[in-house]
């Protein structure tokens, strides 16, 4: 792919992907002929009830699942062509997941933590520590880089999953549900720092059910039944409340 | 890449270890044991080797024993049946047979007392003469053994072993000092250096054994006991041809017919190689069957707790492959905490079987080879890695999506 095509194709080229699963005799359509594209520097809210395949879309994204069929290119890579360690590699570097369950590990500290992507990335330690500070740094957190998952608030531990995200410094970060596991106040900081990090200039895709949560969003994608059932821009995305993380 | 991921996985591995302690050391018991067995075994073996190595140098490796008795094998009740050697048939062998620097007849009782003021030990009293220092590779530590003009005349003087030496003289100079066996008195002129025993056996070790001029032995003891004769050999003979030409020479003293077969046994130092190899086959093969089964055990156990080691990380695993580990990151991970369990088996297992060695050197002296730590710490990795590359191969394999959605 040279770099005029680069320029002329969104990050994200999705057509008419489907996924199917088969549980037992069944086989469940989980996707059913999605269509989008996902520009450098948009934010996006992926919504819909449980089921709708929302879930699928963000794995298919995130390059940890492949479609059934269907074409999905990602920054000009044709994602279902790749193998398991090409696409590791692409989520290595490419992609940064912020999980609703936080998925820290429970026995490291926040600096190792963070360092996870670069140890596989195959950074110097030296390197990646400094990388990592910065991020934790970036994310409100430079003073409890040395603590555990567990001598952390659920909000602070959020923080260190989007600090995990970043430090690869990836194309796109993709949060499934981020605020799921807070209180609304804790997810309003959540937002923020995601609003802080669009306006950096990051790409930012958000899965969610909660209208309040995808209404920061610049642009909200409704799934139902696997199907995309409605994709439009949002006239004036909410501003989070400007406060920081604390409890 | 790999040195990144190498680091990593060791500090899984030693944190997973650290937070189930007791699940971890339990697991590896089979490993521990298999160590065990197989550190002492060896340990036994290498005594058993130095003791072999002693024996064959204190017998020496170019003397024939001309016995009535077979040392290793033969028919006991054959043997039993021949007739007695005597010292004139041990002095016409001398005279006949050329390939030898020193033929000396042997003659011993079995136990006896030997007294010492009030003290007494029992050891074997032995009738020869001055040449008898040719055919050993013991020699006296102090004083001398005695000469041919003592010999000759039968003098009442003795050489003792150094275990005689110890129980009778304590820190006394046993040299000069006077020993009653059977009522009559020898003066001590010469203490045996220390050789030690083979396989729990002081039969052929000096230690306990008193040595006294033949003349005077059968004069003590009496002339009705089978006489050996110990042969050393010129330098440089063929051995074989030597054995050869001495069993002629003295079935010619035996004037025996040649229909005959042998009335005597021709040994050598050589049945000891022949015990030594029958007990170590027979500890290596036990040694082998209980390491192999110990190890078994193990392999099966940790490859069982390296199952439930992936489940319970599923999520783990998932998020790892989620920022991008591959499967070999995984597969090396589960891998090397597979073998550091094992090897900390393994060096458990040494610390247990080092103490025990030192007991076994009290018995048998001997030391763990440094080689077998080596090879202990070697099978332990790759019962690690053998019984670790299934589950790690499960945890490597998974699927990202399914492994992250795990509760």
């Amino acid at each position: 792919m040279n770099d005029a095509e680069h320029d002329l194709e969104p990050m994200i080229h999705i057509v008419n992907v489907s996924k199917t699963y088969v549980m037992g005799i069944e086989e469940v359509h989980a996707l059913r002929g999605a269509t989008l594209d996902i520009s450098r520097n948009e934010y996006v809210a992926i919504m819909g009830p449980s089921g709708s395949g929302k879930s699928t879309l963000m794995n298919i994204i995130g390059c940890l699942d492949t479609p059934t069929s269907g074409l999905y290119r990602f920054e000009g890579i044709n994602v279902g062509e790749l193998d398991d360690d090409a696409l590791a590699a692409i989520r290595n570097k490419k992609i940064g997941f912020v999980f609703q369950m936080f998925n820290l590990l429970p026995r490291s500290t926040a600096l190792h933590n963070v360092e996870l992507p670069l140890i596989y990335a195959g950074v110097p330690a030296a390197e990646r520590r400094n990388r990592a500070e910065r991020a934790l740094t970036a994310v409100g957190l430079a003073e409890r880089m040395h603590h555990k998952p567990n001598e952390l608030s659920g909000g602070q531990r959020q923080c260190v999953a989007i600090a995990r995200a970043l430090v690869n410094n990836p194309s796109v970060i993709l949060a499934d549900e981020p605020t799921g596991n807070l209180d609304s106040k804790t997810g309003e900081e959540i937002m923020r720092i995601f609003e802080d990090l669009h306006e950096q200039g990051h790409s930012i895709i958000v899965v969610t059910h909660e209208e309040d949560i995808a209404a920061h969003a610049h642009r909200v994608i409704r799934l139902f039944d696997g199907e995309i059932a409605g994709d439009v821009p949002v006239e004036r995305p909410r501003r989070a409340l400007r406060h920081h993380v604390t409890a | 890449m790999h040195l990144n991921t190498f680091r990593e996985a060791l500090r899984i591995a030693y944190r997973s270890v650290g937070d189930n302690k007791l699940r971890s050391v339990l697991t590896t018991l089979g490993i521990v044991i298999g160590v065990v067995v197989v550190t002492l075994m060896a340990t036994v073996i290498e005594g058993l080797g130095k003791a072999l190595d002693k024996s064959i140098e204190s017998l020496g490796t170019d003397v024939y024993y001309v016995s009535k008795w077979n040392w290793f094998g033969g028919d006991w009740w054959k043997s039993r049946n021949r007739r007695d050697i005597t010292v004139s048939e041990a002095q016409k062998l001398r005279e006949r047979f050329t390939q030898a620097i020193a033929v000396v007849p042997v003659v011993s009782t079995w136990e006896e007392t030997i007294k010492y003021g009030n003290l007494s030990v029992q050891g074997i009293v032995n009738g020869t003469v001055e040449d008898y220092i040719a055919t050993t590779g013991v020699l006296p530590e102090e004083g001398r053994f005695f000469n041919d003009l003592e010999s000759n005349s039968g003098r009442p003087v003795c050489v003792i072993g150094k275990e005689v030496a110890s129980n009778l003289f304590g820190k006394e100079d046993p040299i000069g000092k006077t020993v009653k066996i059977k009522g009559y008195s020898y003066r001590v002129i010469g203490v045996f250096e220390k050789e030690g025993d083979f396989m729990g056996s002081s039969m052929f070790s000096k230690d306990t054994q008193v040595f006294i001029p033949l003349s005077n032995f059968l004069h003590v003891f009496g002339g009705e006991r089978s006489v050996d004769i110990h042969v050393k050999l010129k330098p440089h003979v063929d051995k074989e041809e030597a054995k050869i030409e001495l069993i002629g020479v003295f079935r010619q003293v035996r004037r025996l017919p040649p229909d005959k077969e042998d009335d005597f046994a021709v040994n050598t130092q050589d049945f000891l190689k022949d015990v030594f190899d029958s007990v170590v086959s027979t500890i290596g093969i036990v040694g082998f069957i209980i390491t192999s089964l110990s190890l078994l055990v193990g392999g099966v156990g940790i490859m069982n707790i390296m199952f439930v080691s992936v489940k319970e990380r599923t999520k783990e695993i998932g998020t790892r492959k989620a920022v991008g580990a591959r499967k070999r990151d995984i597969l090396v991970q589960f891998l090397i905490e597979s073998s550091f369990l094992c090897i900390l088996g393994g060096a458990i297992g040494l610390a247990i079987s080092f103490p025990l060695s030192l007991v076994i050197d009290q018995f048998l002296p001997s030391s763990m080879p440094l080689w077998v730590v080596a090879l202990s710490l070697s099978i332990s990795m790759a019962v690690g890695l053998v019984s670790g590359i299934v589950p790690a191969y499960t945890a490597a394999r998974m699927n990202p999506v399914e492994a992250l959605r795990y509760e």
